[in-house]
């Protein structure tokens, strides 16, 4: 409770939060309340195809070369990116977070081994890993991500192993062992409640980041595949229509934005509530 | 003590000094009327439990105030001049200059990156214009005063490559190069180990008088006080509760506070301290800043607490020999028609020589010690304390035999190079604890006792050596012990902040404790069992829900210890459980663990570098140095005479609350030797005060029998040590 008052009381973190559970909505109810399916060409009275109208009160964010209503564009492809980059997030946090609490809490040469493992993998740009991966694996749902899971696991990781570590000698960890607690409680009864901050504020961060990589490779061309809408895939195409109808640029270019620091601001707001100092990666 | 000068001459002094911090919209008051004066060539100590305000008087004297504090009214007169009307930015030729600070920690105040002898050399660069090289020749004069070997290597030095007592020279070589009128001395030796503690108290002494400077050394031991200062101030709940001559206060207190407080500390220098007595100790904790009323600050936890004491603040009265006291009662007090300690029935008592010397002086304090009654008075437990140790109980409960550990750098560099030395932690130590016993272990800072305790309960093991609870062997991993060991076996730690986990209900974690020792038990069982651990601890039932950071140091504590007796452990290893609490609470947590023992048949290995503390609470008493032991005995053969060297040493150290106390001067030179780099021969022959020759140089010594058990590792005969330490 004392930390939701505090995570509202700063201004920004609200208008975050309050943008960011908007989208989230959006990704629920976003195709039912979407004037027009995604992939309806839109025609006029005169039964011709409606492309590039500029925003206006039927077409509010404009139609796009093709005569599809970007608005409902917009709304439907919430749903694929909040989605991919929500799954990603929750099973790279999940997953990162057992490894790194393992680690952090058994230390020796397993962690050792796994931790110059991480390290040599994030030496590797997230992108070129990622355009590698999916080239390889094909441009699925599925595939992408696994790409983000792969890519951010060792990140979480490695900010729940140093938490983990600072825990581990700690005096009401060491008295746990004293009373025969087994590794498995030590981990998630003593150790867990320790690094949520982090976890926390991580996983926020992590969240904001695979929206921008889903973005980006939508973006080029690996993302969710057409006719589906996808925001990184709609502002590639509208680049190229730019000239004639800058609209349809704007628009989806303008909700990776807002989501994306939206996110942002809220991880920020995370991390002032826990006073937790992590790094940025 | 010296006499006060006949004429003294006022260097600082406050009048009527009030001090608010803001805390959320409202100023509270931290300091409300203080009235101080610091005179040249007098030390002056203020004496206060935490919370109590004193290092914000410390340095709001100095004019040095957080931006959310400020001065609500009164002056600081400097030679006259007016400091709290100041602006800062006129404060700072000042600050350094006429007024220096010594910190708690030499090391948070030191720049790592300069070295000591720039960094003394630019205070009198900065305030007086000196060239650099004069600066320069002054630092190594500094530190040359401060009586440090080589000044001119050390002033090449940085901080962290100094041992802890030199740091403490360098902080006050620094506050004294500019040869300041006023120095205030915050806590400078609670870091300290005591032997190191000794020799800095010596060196303050000296160069304050001979800077004729004026100081206020603030601190929370009354014994460290006792035997520096000539005046001293005690602070409660931001006022002055008492200022007098330290001979004067120590042996006739009059406010109910002092009494309590100088009360409450366990002795080594009254050894023979027998099971029957208990530490007199204060109901209550101090009020917390909303909490400050009109009313007197203590009434709520005075037991002398009358219907006006509760209503008006009584004044600071001057007494005729120019002693102050906040007191509503206090000439009943200073008559003795009234005693804080004994508002019901007379006390037992503890020992001849404290209650000769207090009747002597009829001091108030000869109501506390005792009769053969173990009826306490003062206490907020009630409870009674019998030790039924009879002879036919003393059968063993750990027996560790030859144990010795060896940390080795474990990196992968350091074992590939094989450049890596071995820090011989414990050196060959066996003991054994009896049933409802206490044995102790003594130690400065790197003896190896905090190691010994780890390796007993098992968070590390041994290279060598066995151990044995209850007759049975256990093996030294804890995952290889067996769940009826590991119930047998529990520990209190240091830091009570770090012994709760944060997250967990109070009695979420007993619970468990209890759970884990007997998983047969029904939930609702778990509960009462919970319930009736804590009263056993005197907490009230409705902490059960509450989480630790809604607790006070010594609850936290508590609560750890009711934790610990959840198993109904053979064996508590108790490892500096009060060494973070204030006296008073350290009083209330001595007295429980005493009565717990008796009452629930359990042991303690009881580790502390606190003489006081162990030999109030033990019967045997181990004294280590540099991994190994030195002396074992009772508590009174170790701490009486015949002795080995170092505890003699040691003893000496130990400041003591009564100023008039006979002491014999014995100061260890130089700094404990690095445990990678053993001395060969006697460990201890480097610093030794009664060094023979080579022999201690090149053989070790052997363990010489004392008699009754009492064993001495040194060269020097028994009959030799005898004679030399009769005084």
């Amino acid at each position: 409770m004392r930390v939701l008052r505090t995570l509202l009381q700063r201004p920004l973190t609200l208008i975050g939060i309050i943008i960011t559970l908007i989208f989230l909505v959006m990704a629920l109810i976003g195709p039912n309340v979407a004037p027009y399916p995604f992939d309806n060409f839109i025609r006029d009275t005169a039964g011709k195809v409606a492309k590039r109208v500029p925003p206006s009160a039927e077409f509010v964010f404009g139609t796009d070369k093709l005569g599809r209503d970007i608005y409902s564009r917009v709304l439907w492809g919430a749903r694929d990116i909040i989605g991919l980059a929500g799954l990603a997030t929750l099973l790279s946090v999940t997953l990162g977070t057992v490894i790194g609490l393992a680690l952090g809490y058994r230390g020796g040469w397993v962690d050792e081994v796994v931790s110059r493992l991480f390290d040599s993998l994030l030496s590797i740009p997230a992108m070129v890993l990622a355009l590698a991966a999916l080239a390889t694996l094909g441009a699925s749902p599925g595939a992408i991500v696994a790409v983000i899971v792969l890519l951010y696991t060792p990140i979480v990781a490695r900010v729940i192993r140093s938490a983990a570590l600072g825990l581990r000698g700690v005096g009401y960890v060491e008295i746990a062992r004293l009373r025969g607690e087994s590794t498995l409680y030590i981990l998630f009864r003593e150790i867990l409640p320790g690094v949520l901050p982090a976890l926390a504020v991580e996983a926020a961060l992590r969240f904001s980041y695979a929206i921008f990589l889903t973005a980006s490779l939508g973006f080029l061309g690996l993302g969710v595949q057409p006719p589906s809408p996808d925001w990184g895939r709609m502002v590639y195409e509208a680049r190229l229509d730019y000239a004639r109808a800058p609209w349809g640029l704007w628009f989806p270019a303008g909700a990776i934005a807002l989501l994306v620091i939206s996110v942002n601001l809220t991880a920020d707001g995370l991390r002032r509530v826990f006073r937790y100092e992590g790094g940025v990666i | 003590m010296t006499p006060p000068h006949p004429v003294t001459l006022a260097v600082l002094e406050a009048r009527d000094l009030s001090v608010e911090y803001k805390i959320g919209r409202d100023w509270l008051n931290v300091l409300s009327h203080i009235s101080l004066t610091l005179n040249a060539d007098e030390i002056h100590g203020l004496v206060g439990e935490s919370g109590s305000g004193k290092t914000t008087l410390g340095l709001s004297l100095m004019h040095y105030l957080d931006s959310n504090a400020r001065i609500a009214g009164g002056q600081i007169l400097l030679d006259g001049d007016d400091l709290a009307s100041r602006p800062v930015s006129q404060m700072r030729p000042i600050w350094g200059s006429k007024l220096a600070y010594v910190p708690q920690n030499p090391l948070a105040a030191l720049n790592p990156s300069y070295t000591v002898g720039e960094q003394i050399a630019e205070i009198p660069r900065q305030h007086t214009g000196m060239s650099r090289t004069h600066a320069a020749r002054r630092a190594v004069e500094m530190l040359r005063q401060v009586k440090i070997a080589d000044p001119d290597v050390v002033a090449t030095r940085y901080p962290h490559q100094l041992s802890g007592g030199m740091r403490q020279r360098v902080a006050i070589a620094m506050a004294l190069v500019t040869q300041p009128r006023l120095l205030v001395l915050d806590e400078p030796t609670t870091a300290l180990d005591v032997t190191t503690q000794a020799v800095i108290l010596d060196l303050f002494r000296e160069l304050i008088h001979e800077h004729q400077a004026a100081a206020l050394y603030v601190s929370h031991d009354l014994a460290t006080i006792a035997q520096l200062c000539e005046r001293v101030t005690v602070l409660y709940a931001g006022e002055v509760v008492e200022t007098a001559l330290v001979r004067d206060l120590y042996r006739q207190p009059l406010h109910p506070y002092t009494i309590g407080l100088l009360a409450s500390r366990p002795s080594a220098h009254t050894a023979g301290v027998g099971h029957e007595t208990r530490l007199p100790v204060i109901p209550g904790v101090a009020p917390s800043l909303a909490e400050r009323s009109s009313a007197c600050a203590f009434a709520p936890r005075c037991p002398l607490a009358i219907e006006v004491c509760r209503t008006h603040k009584p004044p600071l009265d001057i007494t005729d020999d120019g002693r102050a006291i906040r007191c509503h009662r206090w000439q009943e007090i200073a008559t003795g028609d009234v005693n804080p300690l004994t508002p019901q029935s007379p006390l037992p008592q503890r020992g001849e020589a404290e209650s000769v010397n207090a009747q002597k002086s009829r001091s108030p304090l000869a109501g506390i010690v005792s009769t053969e009654s173990d009826q306490p008075v003062v206490t907020e437990t009630g409870g009674t304390a019998h030790v039924g140790d009879s002879a036919g109980e003393r059968q063993t409960v750990l027996h560790a035999s030859a144990l010795t550990k060896a940390f080795r750098d474990s990196g992968l560099f350091a074992r590939l190079t094989r450049r890596a030395r071995a820090v011989h932690a414990v050196d060959s130590v066996s003991l054994h604890v009896n049933r409802m016993s206490t044995l102790g272990l003594v130690g400065e800072s790197g003896s190896g006792k905090t190691t010994l305790a780890r390796l007993i309960v098992g968070l590390e093991s041994s290279d060598s050596g066995g151990l044995e609870l209850m007759g049975i062997d256990i093996p030294q991993p804890l995952d290889g012990r067996p769940a009826s060991a590991l119930s047998q076996l529990r520990m209190v730690i240091q830091n009570p902040n770090e012994a709760l986990n944060p997250y967990q209900t109070v009695g979420y974690g007993i619970g468990r404790a209890i759970h884990k020792a007997m998983p047969a038990l029904k939930p609702y069982e778990v509960r009462d069992r919970t319930l009736w651990l804590l009263d056993s601890v005197r907490l009230p039932a409705s902490l059960a829900g509450r989480l630790p950071s809604e607790l006070s140091g010594g609850e936290k504590q508590r609560v750890a210890i009711a934790r610990a007796f959840a198993a109904q452990p053979a064996l508590i290893v108790l490892d500096e459980p009060t060494s973070s609490l204030d006296v008073s609470v350290q009083a209330v947590i001595l007295n429980l663990l005493k009565d717990l023992r008796a009452q629930r048949g359990a042991s303690y290995l009881l580790i502390s570098h606190d003489l006081d503390v162990v030999s109030y609470l033990s019967e045997w008493m181990i004294v280590m140095y540099l991994g190994q032991m030195v002396e074992e005995g009772t508590s009174a053969h170790v701490t009486g005479f015949p002795s080995h060297p170092y505890t003699e040493a040691l003893v000496s150290a130990i400041p003591s609350a009564n100023p008039d106390a006979p002491r014999r001067l014995i100061r260890l030179e130089g700094d404990v030797p690095s445990a990678r780099d053993l001395p060969t021969g006697c460990r201890f022959h480097t610093r030794c005060p009664r060094y023979l020759g080579d022999i201690c140089r090149t053989h070790e010594p052997p363990l010489q029998d004392a008699g009754d058990g009492h064993t001495i590792r040194c060269h020097i005969p028994v009959e030799e040590l005898v004679r030399l330490q009769t005084p």
